[in-house]
């Protein structure tokens, strides 16, 4: 199994993670946080007199670049050495997911929801529209999402950054025991 | 130069998000399951790294590389820290992905996702359009 087509453990991805924020204060004093380039992007293209759309964008231009890197390693990571073995998940989340008819983990994410002909169907509505909207309105609103407050915020000891990365938790705890079930059931073939 | 670089470093995150499978949907439903260590073990590793990193840079009085004070702001602390909070933690369940591993699915080539992008920016934009509205 080579190196480059993986899987790596935590621990490595975790201490890549970690370098990421010294890294960008070295290079430049950037502060590691990436959804802010969803601000950024509104701010670029529809602003439409918003307020909080109208500033410079152009000092932010370093994002953008950073998560078009992200992009790229993530093309080569995924097409270029793609993992040939089915993802490693544990047992108990495989039958629970099974229950739903969610059998295939030849991919990151599993083709019975994340496929091009279910955009168009309320598997889409839910878990393309929906979710996504709730990550760009949530991220926003919380100042900040897994990058800006879990790591960065957390590695420099903000308080504010723990009570959003609980927050963080508390919600996606809440919506996989309570609500992911109901939602599969309904998309359920 | 430093722009190089920080497509440098955001390409290496990319491609250690494939390898570490962060962007992995059945990893975060395995997380919030509590039935797996992967995800809190890369999240702990990344805080603790960085938590040492950013106390040598205090410590050692580590600069820019172009010689600068390393400086960074506060996040202040609202309502939104709590209520967006959750409702980023509903939409990162149903997804399976945060911001960055939205960006990073579509250019690992998960077409599907750019819906998710999508959304994502109009979810900031209507936030942005009623933040007036919202309490904080």
């Amino acid at each position: 199994m080579s190196i480059l087509q993986g899987p790596w453990h935590w621990s490595i991805v975790g201490i890549i993670i970690g370098l990421t924020v010294p890294a960008l204060l070295i290079i430049d004093n950037k502060r590691f946080g990436i959804s802010l380039t969803l601000r950024h992007l509104c701010a670029m293209c529809v602003p439409m007199k918003i307020k909080f759309f109208d500033y410079d964008w152009k000092p932010y231009k370093w994002l953008l670049l950073f998560v078009v890197g992200t992009m790229v390693g993530g093309f080569i990571g995924n097409q270029i050495f793609p993992n040939p073995n089915d993802i490693i998940v544990a047992e108990d989340t495989k039958s629970f997911l099974a229950q739903y008819g969610i059998n295939d983990y030849s991919g990151l994410v599993p083709s019975e929801i994340f496929s091009v002909d279910k955009i168009l169907s309320l598997s889409g509505l839910i878990f393309l529209a929906i979710g996504g909207f709730l990550v760009g309105f949530g991220t926003r609103y919380a100042d900040g999402c897994t990058s800006g407050h879990s790591i960065f915020g957390l590695a420099t000891l903000q308080r504010t950054s723990l009570i959003a990365t609980i927050s963080f938790m508390a919600g996606g705890f809440f919506c996989t025991h309570l609500i992911l079930p109901y939602l599969l059931k309904v998309i359920m073939p | 130069m430093r722009s190089f670089l920080i497509f440098l470093v955001g390409l290496i995150f990319g491609f250690a998000f494939v390898k570490g499978e962060i962007i992995s949907w059945f990893r975060m439903v395995e997380m919030f399951q509590l039935k797996s260590f992967h995800m809190y073990g890369v999240i702990g590793t990344g805080v603790v790294v960085g938590l040492i990193a950013m106390q040598i840079i205090k410590r050692f009085n580590v600069k820019t590389i172009d010689g600068e004070p390393i400086t960074y702001e506060k996040k202040k602390f609202t309502k939104g820290t709590i209520i967006g909070g959750f409702i980023f933690g509903l939409g990162w369940c149903i997804t399976g992905a945060c911001p960055g591993p939205i960006f990073i699915q579509v250019g690992a080539g998960l077409i599907p996702v750019a819906v998710t992008l999508l959304f994502a920016l109009f979810g900031t934009w209507v936030y942005g359009a009623t933040r007036e509205k919202l309490p904080h």
